[in-house]
């Protein structure tokens, strides 16, 4: 039983960062109706210029990690938006999926050919070591991890439903038009939602790093999870994204301790695929009428 | 076609079928491969061009052919050419059960279901050890006899695959051009009033997914007896990914667009080997940029010079 539990835990806390790089998802997807096939690859950059910040300039890890926050908003959020969704937005969905394998696969390989192909450790911010609740052990990092990430989700929620940009933010993801006539500047809204996005990245690299490692090609299991997550979660609800994303965290422990290790990576997929036969809009999400 | 395009293209067929005569046996392996990856780029391209769907797996059905050919042909000694039919009716049956479920609701949730699928696929062949041979693969894989002619040699199978896939590209230009296919273009260019003309839109999405699936599955049959040898890496997502950009940066909608997004993508990776890792870091970048300035793919530069600028 303490085991069950135990494992329960620990699939929540990587469920929980999961749900950080789905919310970033789904948050694009209703703000711009941007699909980022390089959602991964915003994990794995801001974790390599953590490292840089980290051993190269050898500074502590809170500025470290402020200044990573800052430089990913920079490039993953407004040069993302302004030099590849901006122009591609009117195109349709398609050409803009297109730029962003084509992204994905662009930065993954400068990664590897300019920086490094070899894994780099990366030390985790929290300290070692268990504690003991009752009969329950919970390593720190664990903890940790699911203290943050629970942090970031509330500040977010807060953020958006208790402030006026927040607000403005939704009324421009439920009805753009409608947004615009009542004086909301759209393009600003959306350019906030990429600069999230960015910050989410870098708190999921933080969180995500020292167990995968800092490796070129780190992001492609985690965007894909991300993706599933939201799918199976709802891609047009942010509630969605937590719950496909903590599913998705706990289902894969339990398989992996129960079942087979070897079909680990399958479960996301197994209910992914039975979401979106039984339930295509998923758990938690609205069905989306077509624009014509 | 136009008398022009006709000629020009018989020149560069016959070019194609000389050129090995003058290569070493890697330079007729690759001109081989891009033959057989041709056979699910244009199946692909059925599916991405003219159904208008997004397939991120088509190295699934890529996959499951090659395996299909690799498991009845060595440890059931089965014929090559008993082994293609029975592979291309696989994938079209798989491609259909996937296709169902995921075309009933929602246009791109067939995206999203090949792309699930692939990585399925993929972690079947790697654990499923008695079956696939796990991460080692399975070997040996022999290559056909053509009425009692050995095709073991590069030159005769290089000519074997080429014929192939000129045949198979016939068929489906046939295919595209008959009354069915033609509710393609219109089911892509405008669904609402295809629909509205009586056509009806899953069923023959459907029916191009399962065709396009049966293409990689035939590709994947000449794949196996090609390099003899397969293993799960030759399936990945990666590969999917990398394929369905070859069709849209050739062109997607264009018969002759995935001809020359697999040359992008599987020849021109070999003549700029001194750029290494750089060569997929400014592919990657240079798709976006192409689909900033030229969504239409390589070949829509053509109609630019021709009509200054207007669309297809």
């Amino acid at each position: 039983m303490a085991d069950l539990l135990q494992i329960i835990v620990s699939g929540t806390a990587v469920g929980a960062i999961y749900a950080l790089c789905a919310l970033g998802f789904t948050l694009l997807w209703q703000a711009s109706g941007t699909i980022n096939f390089a959602q991964g690859e915003f994990v794995m950059v801001p974790a390599f210029v953590m490292l840089f910040f980290l051993h190269t300039a050898g500074l502590p890890l809170w500025l470290a990690f402020l200044l990573t926050c800052l430089v990913a908003m920079v490039l993953l959020g407004y040069t993302f938006k302004r030099a590849l969704v901006d122009p591609l937005i009117r195109h349709g969905v398609i050409p803009l999926v297109i730029a962003t394998l084509g992204l994905s696969i662009g930065v993954k390989q400068l990664v590897k050919a300019g920086v490094t192909a070899q894994a780099q450790p990366f030390d985790s911010p929290f300290p070692d070591g268990l504690l003991a609740l009752g009969g329950l052990k919970v390593s720190y990092a664990d903890l940790g991890t699911l203290l943050l990430a629970g942090l970031i989700v509330v500040g977010l929620q807060l953020f958006l439903n208790r402030t006026v940009t927040g607000r403005a933010m939704q009324a421009v993801a439920q009805n753009t038009d409608a947004a615009k006539v009542l004086g909301i500047n759209v393009q600003r809204m959306v350019l906030y939602t990429f600069l999230i996005n960015a910050i989410l990245a870098v708190v999921a690299a933080l969180l995500v790093t020292p167990t995968y490692l800092a490796k070129f090609d780190m992001g492609e299991s985690i965007g894909l999870k991300a993706f599933y997550a939201a799918i199976i979660g709802g891609f047009n609800q942010t509630r969605g994204a937590l719950l496909g994303g903590v599913l998705v965290g706990v289902l894969e422990n339990l398989v992996g301790a129960y079942i087979s290790p070897a079909y680990k990576e399958g479960v996301a997929l197994m209910l992914f695929l039975v979401v979106i036969i039984f339930r295509p809009e998923g758990l938690l999400g609205r069905s989306e009428e077509r624009k014509v | 076609m136009n008398h022009a395009q006709k000629l020009g293209l018989a020149v560069l067929l016959v070019l194609y079928a000389l050129l090995p005569q003058f290569l070493k046996s890697y330079g007729i392996y690759l001109m081989s491969l891009l033959c057989v990856y041709l056979m699910a780029a244009f199946g692909l391209n059925l599916i991405v061009g003219y159904a208008g769907q997004m397939s991120i797996g088509q190295a699934a059905f890529y996959g499951i052919g090659a395996y299909t050919a690799a498991i009845l042909m060595t440890k059931l000694g089965m014929s090559f050419w008993l082994v293609l039919p029975i592979a291309a009716i696989i994938c079209f049956a798989v491609g259909l059960a996937l296709g169902f479920p995921a075309l009933r609701v929602q246009h791109h949730y067939l995206a999203f279901a090949t792309l699930g699928f692939n990585v399925l696929v993929f972690l079947v062949m790697r654990n499923e050890e008695k079956l696939t041979g796990g991460t080692f693969g399975i070997a040996n894989i022999p290559r056909p006899t053509l009425f009692g002619y050995s095709l073991d040699g590069s030159l005769p199978f290089f000519y074997f695959t080429y014929a192939s896939v000129i045949i198979l590209a016939a068929v489906l230009w046939w295919l595209l051009r008959s009354p069915w296919g033609r509710a393609f273009a219109a089911l892509r260019d405008n669904p609402i009033r295809a629909e509205s003309t009586g056509v009806n839109i899953t069923a023959y999405t459907l029916l191009a997914f399962a065709i396009g699936a049966a293409c990689a599955g035939i590709g994947g049959v000449y794949l196996s007896a090609l390099v003899n040898f397969i293993e799960p890496g030759q399936f990945h997502l990666s590969v999917s990914l990398m394929m369905l950009l070859a069709v849209i940066v050739g062109g997607s909608g264009r018969f002759f667009g995935p001809v020359l997004g697999s040359v992008v993508v599987i020849l021109l990776p070999e003549w700029l080997r001194f750029l290494q890792d750089w060569y997929l870091a400014i592919f990657g970048f240079a798709v976006i940029v192409l689909m900033v300035f030229l969504p239409g793919g390589l070949l829509s530069l053509a109609d630019r010079f021709k009509f200054g600028g207007s669309a297809r």
